[in-house]
């Protein structure tokens, strides 16, 4: 049950994108078509994912043991700059197609803030394996839902009369921060 | 030297040698051949990633050249000599390219359309004067003369003559388009560079209307089309040219009486 909380807390209600507003680079730049939205949550599903699992392992058989808390950020960001860059040659040996459509977001992982709060927020909360897999799962499944869900409207909004002055990102912002709004309806349900 | 510092340092440059080991032998097994030819062929474009061919960037450009998917012309920005290399490397002929060109398609500059409707005082910029009734000309077609194409123009090919209408410094431009974009009226049209027929006149009121508001606006008198051959067609007074009938040599230029559609020089 305590897993299934964390799972719909990172998912919908603690949204990393619309309630913390973590990575909105990639949430902003690659939105613009459904299809890539989805292949971008899922690579980044899965760096989150494996994120979880190697910085949760390093912190609690590394860093805690040396009593080296303090140095989390930097061993994180070391993690995930290496696991991006593994992502990277996977995709790029598996699917050409798919590494050209996510093109520079790909690499852009390594500073999704995203990514390294899913790390932080791992070791604040102390939780165990099993549970930070599900929370970075939970993570990459919200992140992958908000970016459909922008995608899905920034297509409508291209049909649509907007003022030249808010074209292409400001009214995305705009449209970001309603989304962001609806969003808070969930914050009682856990 | 502190205990703790060492264990620190021991321990972020072992992670960090055990990251790099495992990448090393990722990077051994899962390499990528690639065509050389790609890289070589990319270094000679000029690496905006502009978009302007039609594809993802520069580089996603450079693989479809190596594939035979584009045209070697397909890069609009490129240096002509780059492109005679990358012909040369792929063994390809980079003859035939005709370099686009932007017209601006009206004449009716501060003298010509002289009487105005109000003066404007507000913003320089054509998508104000827009905005604002229309910019101070009485003619709703024509150039609002705000410079919004000198501004977008990144190779200064653009400038704004006395006369509040834009002209293309035809040797800085290259063809990217950009102040197509920028033009709010849609007067500005991308055109190959030895085409040399066209309508300066976007308007489409009815004779009486336009000649009222410029002196050198398409009255939609059909003149110019009635002999030829529909390579100009009438479309709601105002003359427009269908270029795959076009025959010059059939229009009587000489009948406009207004000089909306003429004949330029252009180097062949």
């Amino acid at each position: 049950m305590n897993l299934f909380i964390i799972f719909i807390s990172a998912a919908i209600v603690n949204n990393f994108v619309l309630a913390y507003f973590l990575g909105i680079c990639p949430f902003v730049g690659v939105s613009n078509k459904t299809s890539s939205a989805v292949s971008m949550g899922m690579a980044t599903t899965f760096v989150m994912v494996v994120t979880a699992i190697v910085s949760y392992l390093i912190f609690a058989f590394v860093l805690v043991p040396f009593k080296l808390e303090f140095l989390q950020i930097p061993s994180f960001i070391l993690v995930i700059a290496s696991l991006v860059q593994f992502v990277e040659m996977v995709i790029k040996k598996v699917s050409q197609p798919l590494y050209r459509a996510l093109g520079i977001f790909l690499p852009l992982i390594t500073t999704n803030c995203a990514i390294l709060g899913l790390a932080l927020f791992i070791s604040m909360r102390e939780y165990n394996l099993m549970e930070s897999v599900v929370f970075g799962f939970g993570a990459g499944v919200g992140f992958t839902l908000a970016l459909t869900l922008m995608a899905g409207i920034r297509e409508e909004l291209e049909l649509a009369d907007v003022p030249k002055g808010f074209q292409g990102a400001p009214i995305t912002l705009i449209v970001a921060g309603i989304l962001a709004m609806a969003f808070m309806g969930f914050a009682g349900i856990i | 030297m502190d205990i703790t510092m060492i264990i620190a340092l021991a321990t972020m440059g072992g992670l960090g040698f055990v990251f790099a080991g495992a990448l090393a032998i990722a990077d051994k097994k899962l390499r990528v051949e690639e065509n050389p030819l790609i890289a070589k062929v990319n270094e000679l474009l000029p690496g905006a990633n502009c978009g302007g061919c039609g594809n993802a960037g520069c580089y996603d450009f450079s693989v479809k050249l190596v594939e035979g998917k584009a045209p070697v012309n397909g890069c609009p920005v490129a240096d002509p000599d780059n492109v005679k290399a990358i012909a040369m490397l792929l063994g390809m002929d980079s003859e035939g390219a005709v370099k686009m060109i932007p017209r601006i398609l009206c004449r009716g500059g501060n003298s010509e359309a002289a009487k105005k409707l109000a003066d404007y005082y507000g913003p320089l910029s054509c998508s104000a004067m827009a905005i604002v009734s229309g910019g101070s000309k009485l003619c709703f077609y024509g150039c609002l003369g705000g410079g919004d194409c000198v501004t977008a123009c990144p190779f200064n090919a653009m400038v704004m003559n006395e006369n509040g209408i834009p002209e293309v410094i035809e040797p800085l431009c290259t063809g990217c388009g950009l102040c197509v974009k920028a033009c709010p009226r849609n007067i500005i049209e991308m055109h190959p560079e030895d085409r040399n027929v066209f309508v300066f006149c976007k308007n489409h009121d009815d004779a009486k209307t336009s000649k009222s508001l410029c002196s050198v606006s398409c009255l939609g008198c059909g003149a110019c089309a009635r002999k030829s051959d529909g390579g100009v067609e009438m479309q709601n007074f105002l003359g427009v040219i269908n270029y795959d009938k076009l025959d010059a040599d059939k229009i009587q230029f000489e009948k406009c009486t207004t000089g909306a559609i003429q004949k330029i020089d252009v180097k062949s």
